[in-house]
């Protein structure tokens, strides 16, 4: 899959800004950012759903504009909102959709047998949809993607609202199909699961790419190894008086409500230069820094609506 | 439409039962107890006789303007499987299309449901009125293709209250299904000629009488192709609008 340039407007308003990316086969592929970046609306231009305003986008080779139907057929989307029929059953709902790819009746059966197995969903196949879980509505949701066999899957936001054990369970899924070389891109807003799932990953913000690379490298260039985090719980601590005689300690330093993040290689020899500046916060920790530190220096802290 | 076939599954015991018990409640209430005070005759024939093919296409309306605003709604915006239908190798023709088609088969359910009780009835005079079944599934989607341009183009329900107050329910009391058009002040009776229902139902009833005229039918039939045809271009383009963005 190859974009450039790739623009999407609704009217004046420019949803995604002239954005390049190259996605090879068998990769996993993340789209980062907060609400409002423009990851849903690049992956309907993806999955050939939405019309590019502007730029090229090749999907398999192809271009949607023309072979929309062609390249729907080879892929499978797992939409941010479940679409399914909720007065079908589970089983019912595999069937109309391997349908749509006019696939034999016979197929669509097999593999729908094998996909509710996948998806721990078989001994609810004839129950109706409805009263269903988000958690188990969302695996249908993967399942039916699934029936056409796609070489290239589309996930926006893939777990939000499921609880940690479907959300492991979907990962675990995830991966193996991407052993088999299925083509994925996602859209995730938790960092934990990008950091899981994708082999590299874009953040977008404001319709742009803010950066690109591996969980790795994104870590490397835009953060420290590790986070130091302080806490002074005495409401008598002057903030801003610490703040500035940790100034010259760190690269970089944050200062919220709460706590003080100082991002540095080192997280414990940086914690012993606070105690011999004398200070000495209520509780001090020292971790890995994440693409969790990544996204917000990217992208901010302030909420975008 | 295989998509509608399978939600039907779920619903048709219901809806069958509707389908039959409908045209023998109306006829029976309608026909036999009104028609039993009309001692003269409408049109040249009995009341029952009258009203029976009337009926035919009053309720193939009411069952393509039905199945054309909630269903599709839901489809957009409820529901949202017009957008799990767009999301394969399915394109917007293919949907709505699909669900034409699907309302057509509906049609062609409750309209031969219709004519087997009508017959059981007694009314049906000619065998002509085999036709009156393409004509009611016809008359059907006169209605449904641009009322379901016009529920693609709605953001709530609301709309399709104005279309029965206004719409539906004025042309079923006064497009000659219960009383000939002649009977109304002079000044209204163009403006039911002019309304799609007055074809359906003029166009049935000569079929079902057997007093079929070829120019009249012929343009009874063009007014219904014409008005299925453009609802459907309407329909391409606003279904093309909401759908694809």
């Amino acid at each position: 899959m190859v974009a450039r340039g790739l623009t999407k407007r609704f009217g004046d308003f420019v949803a995604v800004d002239g954005i390049d990316f190259e996605i090879g086969r068998g990769e996993s592929y993340g789209l980062l950012g907060p609400n409002g970046a423009g990851k849903t609306s690049t992956m309907r231009m993806i999955a050939c759903m939405s019309p590019v305003s502007e730029g090229t986008l090749r999907v398999l080779g192809m271009d949607p504009a023309h072979e929309g139907a062609r390249i729907r057929s080879r892929i499978g989307i797992v939409p941010q909102e479940d679409t399914l029929d909720l007065e079908l059953t589970v089983l019912d709902n595999l069937m109309v959709y391997g349908r749509y790819f006019d696939l034999p009746r016979r197929v669509i059966r097999e593999r729908a047998e094998q996909l509710l197995e996948f998806t721990q969903l078989a001994e609810r196949a004839h129950d109706k949809v409805d009263p269903l879980s988000g958690g188990m509505k969302r695996r249908l949701t993967i399942a039916r993607s699934l029936v056409s066999d796609p070489e290239l899957l589309i996930l926006d936001e893939p777990t939000t609202g499921l609880d940690p054990q479907a959300r492991h369970l979907l990962w675990d899924r995830l991966y193996r199909l991407k052993q088999q070389g299925v083509t994925q891109v996602i859209t995730t807003h938790y960092m934990d699961e990008a950091e899981q799932l994708c082999d590299r990953l874009a953040v977008m913000d404001g319709g742009r790419f803010a950066a690109e690379g591996s969980p790795s490298e994104l870590i490397a260039r835009y953060s420290t190894r590790e986070v130091l985090e302080l806490r002074f719980r005495d409401p008598d601590t002057d903030t801003e008086a610490v703040a500035a005689r940790l100034q010259g300690l760190v690269q970089r330093f944050e200062a919220l409500p709460d706590r003080l993040l100082l991002y540095a290689d080192d997280g414990e020899a940086t914690l012993t230069e606070v105690h011999a500046l004398g200070l000495s916060p209520d509780s001090a920790l020292v971790r890995r820094s994440t693409l969790e530190d990544v996204f917000l220096r990217l992208t901010g802290r302030s909420l975008v609506d | 439409m295989r998509y509608w076939m399978y939600q039907y599954k779920r619903t048709w015991r219901g809806s069958i039962t509707t389908s039959f018990l409908y045209p023998v409640l109306y006829l029976a209430a309608m026909g036999l107890g009104l028609g039993s005070l009309i001692k003269g005759r409408v049109d040249g024939v009995r009341y029952l006789d009258f009203l029976a093919p009337g009926l035919l296409a009053s309720t193939a309306m009411q069952i393509g303007g039905n199945e054309a605003m909630y269903p599709v709604m839901a489809a957009i915006k409820w529901l949202r499987t017009y957008f799990a239908m767009l999301a394969t190798p399915l394109t917007v023709i293919d949907v709505l299309v699909g669900h034409l088609a699907w309302i057509a088969l509906r049609l062609v359910m409750v309209t031969s449901i219709y004519l087997v009780i009508m017959s059981a009835f007694g009314t049906v005079h000619s065998a002509l009125a085999v036709f009156a079944l393409p004509v009611g599934v016809l008359t059907g989607l006169a209605f449904a293709a641009p009322i379901a341009a016009f529920a693609a183009a709605q953001q709530n329900d609301t709309g399709f209250s104005t279309i029965y107050r206004f719409g539906l329910i004025p042309l079923f009391l006064f497009s000659g299904t219960f009383f000939p058009i002649v009977q109304l002040p002079g000044w209204l009776q163009p403006i039911a000629q002019a309304t799609p229902l007055y074809h359906g139902v003029a166009l049935c009833r000569s079929l079902v009488l057997g007093h079929v005229g070829l120019a009249a039918a012929g343009a009874h039939l063009a007014y219904l192709v014409a008005l299925t045809l453009a609802g459907f271009a309407v329909a391409t383009r606003t279904y093309r609008r909401r759908l694809v963005t």
